[in-house]
């Protein structure tokens, strides 16, 4: 398909490129990623382009592949009275996403603890297929958690108070609608919370670096104040009871769509107008999910604290065990943007794409307003993340939005075949990480060569100044899925 | 004929397959087999707790979602795999399914990854000119 140079990293594939476009598609891509940017994200991103009521562009980021419906790494924005909300959009795990806990802890003092801690961070995090969590919760606590998200973890003791600041929204998602969701959703999901999943989720107890780029000023302003302090990343979402809140409404909009007269050119775009009962009761339901997504990631918060301070012989305060953020990475959300005719509030899908928003923004807590909005990048577990700060060029060219993630390049078939988990797991131990994991088999599907290079994608969205480079995590022990 | 070719397409982080089968009930058969292979091994997982459902859809493809959205909501609630189905599809659309497997047991089933949904994208059951039915199917991991 043709595309048209805008600047260094954004090409533009005009509305006649396909029938049935009504804005540009936009790939934000050097020309290397571009090289080897997948067809098949292409023709997502221009189907998304199609969608009713889509304002200025349909926008895909540097780590962008090619998924379902949406690429992963698309962003795009609906007015809320004549546009749509799309499950294929968020994806089926809703609020997936990444924290990040400081401690005041340094690689020398954790190195001898290191072993003891990742087996009690093993044993108190479950993983894997079929595990469960340790909170156990009525059907109206199960309401309250969907409502009230990192609040109600607050109420229940698994938060500290400055944990809700730190959450994206505050880890709540207003408009949550417990009963827009189905039982069988519900039954998925009650005894799951607190745990962390399989596949690419994981939680990494990691050590602070700085490249020449990274801004040390606002990496204090954070919290991270030198090279070599420990730090804690997880990543994981609202397991079964979000996929099934995806499931559950992809197969209702089927007859939605039939309805409103909406056609598309995948099923997996399957969407219903946000101002419509349907696309409401989605929007609730996906909130709920959102929401149990936050309480998740707060509950193995609570677990990563005790640990800890079972380990230490400390309080987890006296460890200075603050968050530094919690970003969702597949949400749609309602914003206020400029469309290309002024601002107007937008339902805004990030499907594998992170917030970014810059200095100043009224949605960030008090000590970040200044500086702009923590991103967390998840590279591989044999290559490290990333904490970028958000910038206000991402408010003008991608819907204040940034990458999520380093990207896969292999299958998992291909990964597994090209190395054992347990010879993966020696090299890694050589290489000076420790590994805990549900699954051998798994763990080989997650090897660092599978994933692209995390650097290049962070470097592309620094150059183009979406996100900047505030400092860099390398893994010291990880607990795959 | 192989009833099932997994697909190791490019980049995918899912688990993409082929189903063939001379029948539909037996094309749904290997569809359901496929998930379970996508978790563990099927000679691992015995069949001795039967789970029987109904479904009914506006397609075939509507069909085939509904009883594999099914399956991965049976194994997450009752924390089971399944090895062996017993399918039968009759009038418009309409499914009865008896899916035979035993608890999840980690030791045993070894489970490397899990399946979080079935999807939509590019199902289309085809059937060739040999009579053979013919699906492609992605499954969200």
């Amino acid at each position: 398909m043709e595309k048209k140079r805008i600047d260094e990293f954004t090409w533009e594939i005009p509305p006649s490129a396909k029938a049935g476009m009504k804005v540009p598609a936009r790939l934000i891509a050097s020309e290397d990623i571009l090289k080897n940017l997948d067809e098949g994200v292409i023709e997502q991103i221009t189907n998304v382009a199609c969608l009713p009521g889509i304002r200025k562009y349909a926008v895909c980021i540097p780590d962008g592949h090619r998924g379902y419906g949406f690429p992963i790494g698309g962003v795009a924005a609906f007015g809320l009275n004549d546009g749509v909300i799309s499950p294929g959009g968020i994806g089926f795990d809703i609020n997936c996403g990444v924290r990040l806990i400081r401690t005041n802890l340094t690689e020398d003092e954790l190195k001898p603890k290191l072993k003891e801690l990742i087996d009690t961070l093993f044993r108190l995090v479950p993983s894997g297929v079929g595990s469960t969590g340790f909170v156990k919760l009525t059907d109206k606590e199960f309401d309250n958690l969907m409502i009230e998200g990192v609040s109600w973890c607050y109420r229940n003791g698994y938060a500290w108070e400055s944990d809700i600041d730190f959450t994206e929204q505050r880890g709540q998602i207003p408009g949550a609608k417990p009963q827009a969701v189905s039982a069988k959703a519900r039954e998925r999901g009650f005894d799951q919370i607190g745990t962390l999943g399989s596949g690419n989720h994981y939680l990494e107890i990691q050590k602070t670096s700085f490249d020449d780029e990274c801004d040390k000023k606002t990496a204090e302003m954070m919290g991270i104040e030198r090279e070599n302090q420990i730090t804690v990343m997880v990543h994981c979402g609202s397991r079964g009871f979000g996929h099934q809140i995806g499931t559950d409404y992809l197969q209702s909009f089927g007859q939605a769509m039939k309805r409103y007269g909406i056609h598309t050119n995948d099923r997996e775009l399957a969407c219903a107008p946000f101002d419509s009962p349907e696309g409401q009761a989605y929007y609730g339901a996906m909130a709920c999910a959102a929401n149990a997504a936050f309480a998740n990631r707060q509950v193995i918060t609570h677990r990563i604290r005790e640990a800890f301070s079972r380990v230490f012989h400390k309080k987890p305060e006296d460890l200075e065990m603050r968050l530094i953020y919690d970003v969702a990475h597949n949400i749609a959300k309602i914003e206020s943007h400029d469309t290309g005719k002024g601002y107007e509030k937008v339902i805004v899908h990030r499907k594998g794409a992170t917030r970014a928003f810059g200095p100043g923004s009224p949605d960030l807590p008090e000590m970040y307003r200044a500086i702009g909005q923590p991103v967390l990048v998840g590279g591989s577990m044999q290559t490290g993340s990333y904490l970028l700060v958000g910038t206000k060029k991402s408010g003008e060219i991608t819907f204040g939005s940034t990458l999520h993630g380093a990207g896969r390049t292999m299958s998992r078939a291909a990964a597994m075949k090209r190395i054992q988990g347990a010879a993966l797991r020696s090299q890694m131990e050589s290489q000076g990480i420790l590994v805990r994991t549900a699954s051998l088999k798994g763990l080989a599907e997650e090897a660092g060569f599978a994933y692209k290079n995390v650097e290049q994608v962070v470097n592309a969205v620094h150059k183009l100044g979406i996100s900047l480079k505030v400092a860099r995590f390398i893994p010291l022990a990880n607990i795959k899925g | 004929m192989t009833p099932i070719r997994v697909i190791e397409d490019g980049a995918s982080a899912d688990f993409e397959f082929e189903a063939f089968a001379e029948s539909l009930e037996s094309l749904f058969i290997e569809c359901g087999k496929a998930v379970f292979i996508a978790i563990s091994e099927l000679r691992l997982i015995e069949s001795k707790i039967p789970v029987e459902f109904n479904l009914n859809a506006d397609s075939l493809e509507d069909l085939l979602f509904g009883f594999l959205s099914e399956l991965i909501y049976l194994k997450d609630t009752k924390k089971m795999l399944f090895s062996k189905f017993i399918v039968e599809i009759s009038g418009n659309y309409s499914l009865y399914c008896k899916a035979i497997g035993e608890p999840i047991d980690r030791d045993k089933h070894q489970p490397k990854i899990d399946v979080k949904a079935a999807t939509y994208h590019k199902l289309k059951i085809e059937i060739n000119d040999s009579g053979y039915y013919r699906v492609r199917v992605i499954l969200d991991l």
